[in-house]
């Protein structure tokens, strides 16, 4: 790999994370977070959905015709997110209870559409995947890191393993419930925007609006 | 033939994208491709699937009749669960049908093995003329009695088990293992705390018909007719709706009903 395929990938993590810069895919963020376990389930299968959609889309580039083109996009994007369903099912199905609706809802997630319309559909395979494959790990990266404070937080445990003693048990850690909760999940993920743009002032972005004094002339 | 048909293909192929021909003739491929690959997946992961959700009735069945906190593995304390069939329109239990074998749903399917129903509170359309039950024993007495029941939420069928005393009118547990009601709302029909509050609900009356109702709002424990009244699910009125009336339908006369007026000749 060359320094601009290692850019394609190593961007979006950091630099141009989906999640904490073009904060998309915020839903299941909230959604899917209050254990490790389905979080990084889902972490998978939407890597797994947004490579080979970004892989698919791009090989068929040049025969897009462009009035149709997003519908395309959906359904190679909805095919696939049924098959990635249907595994589960088969293969974790206790996951895939606990994901219930989420993994469905990887068709709406605007990360995967995104990534086809304004990357795949304009670029040979090889970089489309690497640019799939750096989203989607960083969509993982944000969900893994705010599902294991919520789970070590909310439940005291990681992966359902025991982490910190809780009261219950005869423990000194009293869970805290907010943790559970989507507004738990809201703050961390605030809370790490926040972190990230202190370390890296360029993510700010220019304020959309402000309000100019004026000097009114007509009576108050 | 096959290679005229390629080069037709490649020509169409070769066509600008804005030609009307070429959009048809890559909407007309995509969906094909599409749908072989889903329909390729599901069928061949399907053995897979139905062997996972037979395990998982297994397990509620063994959850709803309070054998899951002992020490044996879930192969053993289901083999503790006495599986049987019974004809819905007789009440009587079939000694001569395997019940390990028999799928309620597919059977509710096959208009051979099931009937459509004129009055259907429970949304469910046909009715199977058989369905499993689940007895525990202790000491070689009933002590609970497990009924499979299903019927339309407001989005989906939901399909639960419910445990009964062995008087055949009071509750002893429910489950709902199955639903996809509203996230956060009509999803609390299978959360735990809702389901805790089943247990010692009168369910039949007096002349066999079925009392229990889904309140709206919370139930006044010391109101009269408490013990025949469960807590609406708040934001979920239809799923609580839905409960209600898959109960009233499968204690009914078209459901379990004929078989629990037998229940004192079988013990």
């Amino acid at each position: 790999m060359n320094t601009s395929d290692t850019k394609l990938v190593v961007e979006p993590i950091v630099d141009n994370n989906p999640i904490t810069l073009q904060i998309l895919g915020i839903c299941s963020a909230l959604a899917v977070t209050t254990k490790l376990a389905p979080a990084i389930t889902m972490s998978i299968a939407l890597t797994a959905v947004i490579v080979g959609a970004s892989v698919i889309i791009s090989l068929i580039r040049r025969h897009m015709p462009s009035s149709i083109r997003i519908i395309i996009q959906m359904t190679i994007i909805a095919s696939l997110v049924i098959v990635v369903d249907q595994v589960l099912r088969a293969f974790a199905y206790e996951l895939s209870k606990q994901l219930s609706v989420f993994v469905g809802l990887i068709i709406t997630n605007c990360i995967v559409l995104g990534r086809a319309e304004a990357f795949a559909s304009k670029n040979p395979p090889w970089p489309s995947f690497l640019d799939a494959l750096g989203h989607g790990l960083g969509y993982s990266l944000i969900l893994v890191t705010v599902a294991a404070v919520r789970e070590l937080l909310g439940s005291g445990r990681l992966l359902g393993v025991p982490v910190l003693p809780l009261v219950e048990d005869g423990g000194w850690y009293m869970p805290n419930g907010l943790m559970l909760l989507a507004p738990g999940a809201f703050f961390i993920i605030g809370l790490m925007i926040w972190a990230i743009r202190t370390w890296r002032p360029q993510q700010i972005e220019r304020p959309e609006y402000r309000i100019h004094i004026v000097h009114r002339t007509e009576p108050g | 033939m096959s290679l005229g048909l390629l080069e037709r293909f490649g020509a169409v192929l070769a066509l600008p994208d804005e030609d009307p021909r070429k959009t048809l003739a890559v909407a007309l491929v995509l969906c094909l491709a599409c749908s072989v690959l889903v329909s390729a997946t599901a069928v061949s992961l399907r053995p897979m699937q139905e062997h996972n959700a037979a395990r998982e009735l297994k397990r509620e069945v063994v959850k709803v009749a309070g054998l899951d906190d002992t020490d044996i593995g879930l192969e053993q304390a289901f083999a503790r669960i006495e599986t049987r069939l019974v004809d819905l329109d007789t009440g009587e239990i079939l000694d001569n049908a395997d019940p390990s074998v028999y799928a309620y749903r597919e059977a509710a399917r096959d208009p051979a093995r099931s009937r459509a129903l004129d009055e259907d509170p429970a949304g469910i359309r046909r009715r199977p003329d058989r369905m499993p039950v689940y007895l525990v024993r202790d000491a070689g007495e009933i002590s609970t009695i497990i009924l499979p029941v299903y019927g339309q939420g407001l989005w989906s069928t939901m399909h639960g088990l419910l445990a009964l005393a062995p008087d055949g009118r009071t509750a002893k547990a429910l489950s709902f293992y199955e639903q996809r009601e509203t996230a956060g709302l009509g999803s609390e029909v299978a959360s735990p705390k809702w389901l805790r509050q089943w247990p010692g609900k009168t369910l039949i009356g007096p002349q066999g018909e079925p009392v229990i109702e889904v309140a709206k709002g919370r139930v006044d424990p010391s109101a009269p007719g408490a013990d025949r009244r469960v807590d609406g699910l708040s934001g979920a009125t239809l799923t609580g709706k839905g409960v209600e009336s898959l109960m009233a339908f499968w204690l009914g006369e078209q459901g379990y009903g004929p078989f629990l007026a037998r229940l004192d000749g079988l013990q």
